[in-house]
């Protein structure tokens, strides 16, 4: 097995600055409350992580910003289309933020962007919880092979990939370092 | 062990996959929490509660936890159906196949009724033990663990166990799968097993349960100090003999009132999985009181039998019948 590092920490740090950039720069375009009613929604794990991180640079360019009403999770574990096939998941802990996401811009962030299976299953989750007025999609690496019509709408690096092909993300909170590794 | 297919006995459970379950249902209360309550998890998939004995909240809390994974689900009750004309445990399960279930809860007042029908070969959906006669009641057990663990631990409850909690259970063992199930999980969760009833109504060979035996309840709050008191139903329809001389002096010696309650810890919990006989085994003032937990104990069984079915049900299946 081989493996190659494309994306190093330095990368990813600025793939995150860059990315929430760009959520705040459309989201002053879309709507004149600006932040107040934007909400940052990771997937778990590795999606919750960058969000946190996307989250921390809105609070530095925006200070005043409400990190309780920004910032939340979303499992999608319970929405999966392959739960017949796959091994038992563990279901973890979906936290909205408390003005719930009615009319809210959210964004969801996922790590790596493939099939499009989870967002499509992440899509379903949020029509539980209320209507948003409108659903973005952040994802770090975008990696093609898509089998839905899903696109990504801040991406930190497209990947162009072979589907036996494994994408490693690595980040500090989880893995201890940072790096997005390409094994095959 | 991860790919359990059928839960017959708290027993079936380590300690791992026991975490697991209590994890999982932790997430399904999130959903009972919120407004659209219901997942898609189960669509397609269908549920049969077959009900050989009376039951409220048990039949009532597994066709929600179904239901709220958007399952079919199709209450049985012996009576009022085929059962009552003779018909066979066998022939109903063959009849419940044949319209393709994929999962059974099953409560019977045979005990082992669930572990015949999980073995017999004649169904292949998986088998829920609701109460086997005095024999198990598995989700009830689960449900008062993560009962416990949400009042210890609270919101930092995920993974951890019920390591050196001390619970005292009290009154009719003898007949209680409830407390046969308790004894099992808690055991395996790490927890300290104190049993106390009249001589009476313990088991006759008690040598090979891992609990403490008392037969005061006055000494167990007061040397003990349990960390939970669960209080058992005195079950008056499976006595046929009496086991002690009257009601009152039963309330008097075993019965939690407000001066024994009063006697507890601050921390500790009072428990009970209902239905209660007020003014027996229970009265009103800790029935009622902010320790008790028999409605938390209600809402959590929900969550707790959802984490079940989900299991249960997703994940390949195997097709041989073991």
């Amino acid at each position: 097995m081989s493996s190659r590092t494309v994306l190093s920490s330095d990368d990813i740090d600025r793939a995150v600055t860059r990315i929430a950039h760009e959520i705040l720069e459309a989201n002053t375009a879309l709507q004149k409350s600006g932040t107040a009613n934007l909400v940052i929604l990771g997937i778990p794990t590795r999606g919750v992580i960058l969000a946190e991180r996307i989250a921390k640079v809105i609070e530095k360019a925006e200070p005043g910003v409400d990190r309780e009403q920004l910032l939340g999770r979303l499992d999608i574990t319970m929405y999966r289309d392959d739960l017949a096939s796959n091994p038992t998941r563990s279901v973890t802990e979906t936290h909205i933020p408390s003005q719930g996401i009615d009319d809210k811009v959210v964004v969801l962030v996922d790590d790596v962007l493939f099939s499009g299976r989870t967002i499509r299953a992440a899509l379903d989750a949020l029509n539980d919880y209320g209507r948003p007025r409108a659903v973005r999609l952040a994802v770090l690496v975008d990696r093609g092979h898509r089998e839905l019509p899903i696109r990504a709408d801040f991406v930190g690096k497209n990947l162009p990939t072979a589907r036996e092909e494994r994408i490693r993300v690595q980040l500090t909170e989880a893995d201890g370092q940072n790096g997005v590794v390409i094994e095959s | 062990m991860s790919n359990l297919k059928n839960l017959l006995s708290a027993g079936d459970l380590d300690r791992d996959f026991a975490i697991h379950l209590l994890d999982v249902a932790e997430g399904m209360a999130d959903v009972n929490d919120r407004e659209i309550k219901k997942l898609p998890t189960l669509r397609g998939k269908t549920v049969v509660n077959l009900f050989f004995e009376d039951s409220t909240r048990t039949r009532i809390s597994f066709e929600l936890a179904a239901k709220r994974l958007s399952a079919d689900v199709i209450n049985f009750s012996a009576k009022g159906s085929s059962v009552s004309k003779g018909e066979s445990l066998k022939d109903t399960a063959q009849t419940l196949e044949a319209m393709g279930a994929d999962a059974v809860v099953i409560r019977h007042h045979a005990s082992g009724a669930a572990n015949v029908l999980a073995h017999s070969g004649w169904i292949n959906g998986a088998i829920v033990n609701a109460g086997d006669g005095t024999h198990e009641h598995p989700t009830q057990a689960l449900l008062d663990a993560f009962t416990m663990r949400k009042r210890i631990h609270g919101t930092a409850s995920a993974g951890k166990g019920l390591d050196g909690v001390k619970v005292a259970i009290t009154g009719d063992v003898l007949h209680s799968r409830v407390a046969r199930s308790n004894l099992l999980l808690l055991n395996t969760l790490g927890a300290e097993v104190h049993f106390v009833a009249p001589p009476t109504l313990l088991p006759a060979n008690p040598s090979n349960w891992n609990a403490k035996l008392h037969y005061s309840l006055d000494d167990v709050i007061d040397l003990e100090k349990p960390d939970v008191l669960m209080m058992l139903r005195v079950q008056t329809e499976r006595m046929n003999a009496s086991f002690f001389p009257s009601e009152r002096e039963y309330s008097r010696i075993w019965g939690l009132n407000g001066e024994r309650l009063l006697r507890l810890k601050d921390t500790a919990i009072v428990m009970h999985p209902g239905p209660m006989n007020r003014g027996l085994e229970i009265d009103a003032v800790s029935a009622d009181s902010p320790k008790s937990t028999v409605l938390e104990q209600v809402a959590n069984g929900v969550s707790v039998r959802m984490a079940v079915l989900f299991t249960l049900l997703s994940g390949e299946r195997a097709t041989d019948v073991s």
